[in-house]
């Protein structure tokens, strides 16, 4: 039995009467490393752990967590939860997750980060550095060039029989270049992810950052106009997760999705169709168990426009008197579960991303936005960010942009989505990657 | 926090293999947060945060680790495997003799937030909650967040220094969703100061709830926010966000030495209008990014970064500085004990002008008026950068008229600070922050007074 989750029971041990506990326990490896100029700037190795303690007594809930294993400062923890109970409005739908039969599928995502050694993670952050420096005669600087591996491991157990354990491994590469025609600095950034660092394709890293930093190169401000824009994979990714939270039973019941009140109508172009699935290996967030433990499951969001649900987790399933979806997250051991969707993606269309380009008289291939936290509302819907990208005339790319706005809102954008490409990218983010072009939206500028 | 033996200890044991500087962060933070949604207190949270890290520079890499463990055991086991990743070589036994240092602490507590009873914290979300509601009846949602932390450092390293400072901050803010004819809108406001619970001695909850459901009933009328380049007003407090992103960031020494800062190189030009004084202070009394130390240890600093105009010096950490030669200005900051330090800034403002605000507005026949900034975001390699409107209005006639929905504003930063020709005389700072550099958020504050961008272009959808 995994260490956590002795823990954890020793933990519940402690339950008193009339109480449901769960605990949290998480334990992580980190190693970064970042460098600089063929030297290492900084190299930083740690161990974290902590214990999350949920105590729901009464029909009031209570919360505290603690940075450290150690028995005494957990149990000092457990009676700050418990006194942070008494203060809670009751709530009859509270309560615990509980088993529901559902299997987690079994997910391979542990590789054993430390078998590569320090100085093979130096080297090849050495190697990116020095293969983005080379990729384009117009780079003349690596800004950085980092490395970073990590062991996440964590246990969720309850009174109510959860008992939840998992394990995963993540290693990456990112690159920051500079690149300059003489007149005009931009820059651009490249990553390669995986579960360890065979996984990790240093070339295919330091192209990316070669051609973000120099195809905009030049930008203009464009004068304000209305035209079809292009979200690239990157920023298409960006986009889904934002149209996901609103899709959140939480938010629904709290009166602060725009799409509360609306399953079974059209919000979107046929051609769309979105999936919440963190049971798929191939997207980095993949997880066999939610927050709370029960296992994650497929959810089907929008199917070909129509809005088909939203997504639960233990009680906003309840208080919306339905089941739970599996969609219980947490950020580590310092929070309750929410709500949200963990592994999402829009179905791929059969337009290659060039013919979806080549279809556009009047665009604008947007690859990169800035401000999404300050000018996107999620309530309202309200949608307006920073942009730039390329120009897109007569089906071809053309001159580069910058200092741009791009803005509709969440609601209509859906519905003006044209076409979707085949060009899926699985991206280190909730949601998986795609070109899709979104017809009638206010490029604001000159 | 520890024994200031077992400190000096480790700083030795870290330096054991070689290297030109060694440190010790210790942090104890203890943070509490009451939260209240859909008429419910939802949860009351405790947290604690207890550990070191500890950093080992030998010439241009420096090596670190953290742990939770602040026995001699865990601390030593920290030392060495940040020795191992700097990869001293060298080695010897260096005896380090620790002198304390005192720094004069900005921020006096009257009342400590975690002698104050639950109770009386939920009461004041409930206050909150019934005034915002009372407001008025489109007033569809409301949630309320009261919290505070008490979060107390040590550093000493290898020059010397031991210096400690204890942080207390207690925060409170309030969002209310209003539902009218053409959907749902928000409002939001937030007030918060590195003080004690005596922060409602000063700020009544209702009337920050009162606050924040105006805005959302406001903007129930508003109209689409144009699009185009147009001049812009900034009401007093919310122009600080404007500085952070515009040229904040760009001044910060780290960015500036990889040449990734637009205004590299710029010392001693003239890079703003000559009504322009930027001024970045972390002795600001109880402003949010005030302290009496900063991470590394050096007292907190009021720096003037653009004199009329003049670009005078950058924000400066440890390690910059010592590479340069001078002094840190008191700018190095870290979320916490497993982070490292590095740049930041503390409470970044712009000095007063001398313009009546109500005539910055009559001179401005058309553009839009922003009362309430939200964050921002900025690329300090090209200097672009984006702001978010919480609370905007159109100006027409060189009047204030038509409420606005949300968008995104977005400029230049070197261009932006060239077309500010109107400053006015009522300086305020703006809402507690928490900005974000490299995936470490760390508090700070921000203030000016009205000002005016001649042009500015507006991230709306109207014509």
């Amino acid at each position: 039995m995994s260490e956590l989750l002795e823990l954890a029971d020793k933990i519940l041990a402690h339950a008193t009467d009339g109480e449901q506990l769960e605990v949290v326990a998480v334990k992580s490896k980190d190693t970064e490393i970042r460098v600089y100029e063929g030297d290492i700037e900084s190299l930083a190795t740690a161990e974290s752990q902590g214990v999350g303690i949920r105590v729901i007594a009464d029909q009031k809930q209570g919360f505290a967590y603690a940075g450290s294993l150690e028995m005494d400062v957990i149990l000092e923890t457990l009676s700050e939860a418990r006194d942070n109970a008494t203060f809670g409005t009751p709530d009859e739908f509270l309560g615990l997750a509980e088993p529901d039969g559902v299997e987690p599928v079994e997910l391979d995502l542990y590789r054993d980060v430390s078998v590569a050694g320090t100085s093979a993670k130096i080297d090849l952050a050495k190697e990116l550095e020095k293969a983005a420096a080379a990729a384009e005669p117009r780079i003349t600087a690596v800004e950085s060039a980092d490395y970073y591996d990590g062991a996440y491991e964590a246990a969720v157990a309850s009174t109510t029989g959860i008992r939840s354990t998992s394990q995963e491994s993540t290693a990456y590469v990112s690159v920051s270049v500079l690149a300059s025609d003489g007149e005009d600095t931009q820059d651009g950034y490249g990553f390669a992810v995986g579960r360890e660092l065979a996984d990790l394709d240093i070339s295919k890293a330091a192209a990316d950052a070669a051609e973000r930093s120099t195809k905009l190169l030049g930008a203009k401000q464009a004068p304000t106009e209305r035209l079809t824009i292009v979200l690239d994979p990157y920023v298409a990714a960006q986009f889904i997760g934002i149209i996901s939270s609103t899709l959140n039973g939480e938010m629904v019941l709290k009166g602060r999705s725009p799409f509360a009140d609306r399953v079974g109508e059209t919000v979107a172009a046929t051609q769309v169709t979105l999936i919440d699935d963190p049971t798929d290996p191939r997207h980095f967030t993949a997880s066999g168990a939610d927050g709370e433990g029960i296992a994650t499951r497929r959810n089907v969001l929008i199917d070909g426009g129509e809005l088909k649900g939203f997504v639960h987790n233990c009680y906003s399933a309840r208080r919306a008197g339905t089941t739970t979806t599996g969609s219980a997250v947490r950020g580590g051991f310092k929070s309750t579960p929410g709500v949200g969707t963990r592994a999402v993606s829009i179905a791929p269309g059969a337009t290659s991303r060039d013919d979806l380009i080549g279809g556009i008289d009047n665009g604008l291939l947007v690859t990169s936005v800035a401000g999404l936290h300050s000018g996107v509302n999620p309530i309202s819907g309200d949608f307006s960010t920073g942009a730039s990208g390329l120009r897109i005339r007569n089906g071809q790319l053309a001159e580069p942009i910058r200092e741009v706005t791009i803005a509709s809102t969440l609601q209509k954008m859906l519905l003006d989505v044209m076409t979707i490409a085949d060009d899926v990218e699985w991206l280190p983010m909730s949601a998986t990657g795609v070109s899709i072009a979104i017809a009638d939206i206010t490029m604001s500028g000159s | 926090m520890l024994d200031e033996a077992l400190v000096a200890t480790t700083i030795s044991r870290a330096l054991e293999t070689g290297g030109d500087f060694a440190e010790v962060f210790v942090e104890d933070k203890r943070s509490s947060s009451a939260v209240l949604d859909d008429g419910k207190i939802e949860e009351l949270t405790s947290g604690r945060d207890r550990g070191a890290g500890i950093r080992v520079v030998v010439g241009d890499t420096t090596g670190f680790a953290h742990t939770a463990d602040l026995s001699e055991k865990g601390l030593g086991e920290a030392a060495d495997a940040a020795a191992a990743a700097a990869k001293g070589g060298g080695g010897g036994t260096r005896t380090v003799s620790l002198t304390r240092q005192n720094a004069p602490n900005p921020n006096n507590v009257a009342v400590y937030p975690a002698d104050v009873p639950k109770s009386t914290k939920v009461d004041l979300l409930l206050q909150a909650d019934a005034a915002a509601r009372e407001v008025n009846e489109v007033i569809s949602q409301v949630s309320a967040r009261y919290g505070d932390s008490r979060r107390q450092i040590l550093v000493a390293n290898s020059d010397g220094l031991l210096a400690s400072d204890d942080q207390v901050k207690t925060l409170f803010s309030v969002g209310c969703v209003a539902m009218g004819d053409t959907g749902m809108q928000t409002g939001r406001e937030t007030v918060g100061h590195t003080i004690g619970f005596e922060l409602f001695d000063a700020h009544d909850v209702s009337e920050i709830a009162r606050t924040a459901a105006n805005r959302a009933v406001t903007k129930l009328d508003a109209i689409a926010a144009p699009s185009g380049t147009m001049p812009v007003v900034v009401g007093p407090g919310g122009g600080g966000v404007l500085f952070h992103e515009a040229c904040g960031h760009g001044l910060e020494a780290d960015l500036v030495a990889k040449s990734a800062s637009v205004f590299a190189g710029r010392k001693g030009e003239q890079v703003a209008t000559d009504l322009i004084t930027l001024i970045d202070d972390g002795t600001m009394s109880s402003e949010w990014g005030a302290f009496s130390i900063d991470d590394e240890g050096r007292p907190a600093q009021s720096n003037t970064l653009i004199e009329k105009g003049v670009l005078t010096d950058y924000m400066w950490d440890h390690l910059r500085a010592r590479k340069e030669g001078r002094a840190s200005s008191g700018n190095g900051r870290r979320q916490s004990y497993q982070h490292l330090p590095m740049v930041r800034m503390t409470n970044t403002y712009i000095a007063n002008g001398p313009d009546n605000p109500a005539d910055i507005v009559a001179a401005t026949e058309k553009g839009v008026y922003v009362a309430q900034l939200g964050g921002g975001q900025v690329n300090t390699t090209t200097g672009d950068f984006v702001f978010g409107m919480l609370e905007a209005y159109l100006i027409e006639d060189g009047k204030i008229t038509t409420p606005l929905r949300e968008g995104n504003l977005i400029g230049n930063g070197p261009e932006v600070l060239t077309r500010i020709d109107m400053l006015g005389n009522d300086f305020a700072m703006g809402s507690p922050g928490t900005c974000g550099k490299d995936g470490q958020g760390v508090p700070v504050g921000d203030g000016t007074p009205t000002l005016r961008v001649t042009a500015l272009t507006v991230g709306g959808t109207a014509a």
